[in-house]
């Protein structure tokens, strides 16, 4: 653990002599919360996840106690738990760390939200590439089943939940709530529209269903352990907890750190535990949240006003990690995916790389989605190619602009953040780039043709 | 004109398969749920999915056919042709892609003389571009197979191409 971090749910993970079995999962403590959580009432549970404050750590940053009220009791349909372990935004790589390490600690959490909610069944998504993180998963069941942690009446409390990994094929949509749903139907994970099909309402087999990223529901365990205002202490109001932050590209120590709720700034993370950028090299940009989120050019200034009134004026690595304060600066936290971008990048090229991720994996539902998207593959990967325009940077924005906020679901944004953001505030680096080409053409056709 | 008659070998799978099958199915509430797991096993088996082997989980999952088609043909793991007998996955986006990635999948490209989505003239290796696989801290990262092997520096992309080649002699 590096100086400044916080493990809750990392507590265990890397630890020398920490296996992945139920043997030392219990040794360390594991199953005690399932044995509360299940000599107390179901409904209060449910309020500690309200009273933890605690939100989603899959990219929305929805509080989970809230999404749990919405559940639709009154319908008499059996309600389905679904965690979602579909992890695909680009930059991200928690969630991994704890179906290979320590599933127990996730399968704890899912069992005492289960039980909390009075899950019928639960599933677990996990994307179709972790093999190995699914056959972990089912092995971990099973070593839970043999002592009664799930299945048939769970520890002699009369509740009965069992737990279905179930596997995905390479679709980042996927990711998406509702096209996890429909996926696990059986069906292409096309989203479904909102209103009507709130999952906590309509969802899976159209019954009122949960969906929560792995690491929103481990910290279920510790909430319960804790109690939901003690939890709350940890990290700030309306931004509570720990949480884990994936960070890759050109820092000197990428990895994975667990750190309260605002103790720290991005300056920090990628600074002191990251061990800064390689020798040499400036920083140019952060992806703050995961690709789709915007990105934060290094020399930015922010200033405004927090929800509580308090003034800021930060530099991008003054911002504090935790939820709000991302949003603050014009962007968000996002599945809390940090990829950092040293002044050796080229960001034409990189949109170019970002705009091929969201094209390939538009589900193609949505008109605007579906061409929009591949129009803005094609344009900059025309630049890239050598055939830039001056005008290429506008035409970019126009297309993103023409497809936010027309789409069935959260795509949409996410394929025309990047890409309003890159030329918004690489603008100069764009047309310049477009002009050097134009010279070296014009430099290129200049020659006189060689003589055959 | 008399024209030779082609009899397509039925479609059968091994009584494994058809255990884990029978086990799968009555998990979920709708059978349908069944057709993920159902298509991974029958790749897991033949390699991928054909049009018979699409049929045949219909049939089994009482569904018409186009249900399971329309699966197979979406999500980007299911091959619905052979593919080499080793499938190198090199990731393709942003962290991946800062560190490298892009020499990466060359070097194996190159090492099998391939194109993306090609399958070497052996039939042994097919190399190809996937999107972020959520190992960005360990970038460059390349699947092969099922195995994900992560920080993939030029000699170790070397090293696992010496590997694949041993392998390949070995089975033949």
């Amino acid at each position: 653990m590096s100086a400044g971090e916080n493990r809750i749910l990392f507590k265990n993970i890397d630890q020398p002599g920490y296996g992945r079995d139920i043997d030392s999962y219990m040794a360390a403590g594991g199953y005690e919360t399932l044995k509360k959580a299940v000599g107390m009432k179901p409904e209060e549970i449910c309020s500690e996840v309200m009273d933890s404050g605690i939100r989603g750590r899959g990219g929305a940053g929805f509080p989970a106690g809230m999404k749990w009220k919405f559940l639709d009791r009154k319908s008499g349909k059996p309600i389905y738990l679904v965690c979602n372990a579909d992890e695909s935004e680009p930059g991200t790589f928690k969630d991994r760390q704890i179906i290979y390490k320590d599933p127990h600690q996730l399968i704890e959490g899912m069992m005492i939200s289960a039980y909390g909610t009075q899950t019928a069944l639960a599933f677990i998504y996990i994307r179709g590439e972790m093999y190995e993180g699914a056959r972990i998963l089912e092995e971990a069941i099973e070593e839970a089943r043999a002592k009664n942690f799930l299945g048939d009446n769970i520890l002699g409390s009369g509740y009965s939940c069992d737990l279905i990994v179930h596997r995905g094929a390479g679709a980042y949509i996927c990711g998406e709530e509702t096209g996890l749903i429909e996926s696990i139907e059986g069906k292409r994970p096309y989203p479904r529209i909102k209103p009507p099909y709130f999952p906590a309402v309509l969802g899976l087999y159209m019954c009122p269903t949960i969906v929560n990223n792995v690491e929103t529901l481990c910290h279920v365990k510790h909430v319960i352990e804790r109690g939901g205002k003690e939890y709350a202490k940890i990290g700030k109001p309306g931004n509570t907890g720990t949480r884990i932050w994936s960070v890759s590209g050109h820092v000197q120590k990428p990895g994975y750190y667990e750190i309260e709720c605002g103790a720290m700034t991005y300056g920090e993370l990628i600074n002191d535990l990251c061990g800064g950028l390689r020798p040499g090299r400036k920083l140019k940009a952060i992806i703050p949240g995961g690709s789709s989120s915007k990105v934060l050019r290094a020399d930015e200034r922010f200033t405004g006003k927090l929800k509580d009134g308090t003034e800021f004026d930060w530099g991008v690595g003054d911002i504090p990690l935790d939820f709000d304060s991302p949003m603050a600066a014009g962007t968000m936290s996002g599945s809390g995916a940090v990829i950092v971008m040293d002044d050796s990048t080229d960001i034409v090229g990189a949109l170019a790389n970002i705009n091929a991720f969201y094209a390939h994996e538009s589900c193609g539902q949505c008109t605007p989605c579906r061409e929009g998207s591949l129009w803005l593959k094609k344009v900059t990967a025309r630049m890239i190619a050598g055939e830039a325009r001056e005008e290429d940077a506008d035409l970019l924005k126009s297309i993103a602009d023409q497809i936010e906020g027309r789409t069935i679901c959260a795509h949409g944004e996410a394929t025309a953040w990047p890409v309003q953001s890159f030329i918004l505030k690489f603008r100069d680096e764009f047309i310049e780039y477009a002009r050097k080409q134009a010279a070296e053409r014009k430099a290129k056709n200049a020659q006189p043709a060689a003589v055959a | 004109m008399s024209q030779t008659t082609e009899t397509a070998e039925p479609f059968a799978l091994s009584p494994e398969i058809l255990a884990k099958i029978d086990k799968i199915v009555p998990r979920y509430p709708s059978k349908r749920s069944a057709t993920l797991p159902l298509l991974h096993l029958i790749q897991d088996e033949k390699g991928f999915i054909s049009q018979q082997a699409a049929e045949w989980v219909a049939e089994r999952l009482e569904l018409e056919p186009i249900k399971v088609l329309e699966v197979v043909t979406f999500y980007p793991m299911f091959q619905q042709k052979p593919i080499g007998r080793r499938h190198v996955k090199v990731c393709r986006t942003l962290s991946c892609a800062l560190n490298g990635g892009a020499q990466i999948c060359q070097k194996f490209k190159d090492a099998f003389n391939v194109d993306l989505n090609e399958t070497s003239k052996d039939g042994e290796v097919t190399v190809e571009y996937v999107e972020c696989i959520a190992s960005c801290g360990t970038a460059p990262v390349v699947q092969i197979d099922e195995t994900l092997h992560e920080n993939v520096t030029e000699e170790r992309a070397d090293q696992l191409i010496e590997e694949i080649r041993a392998n390949a002699k070995q089975a033949s």
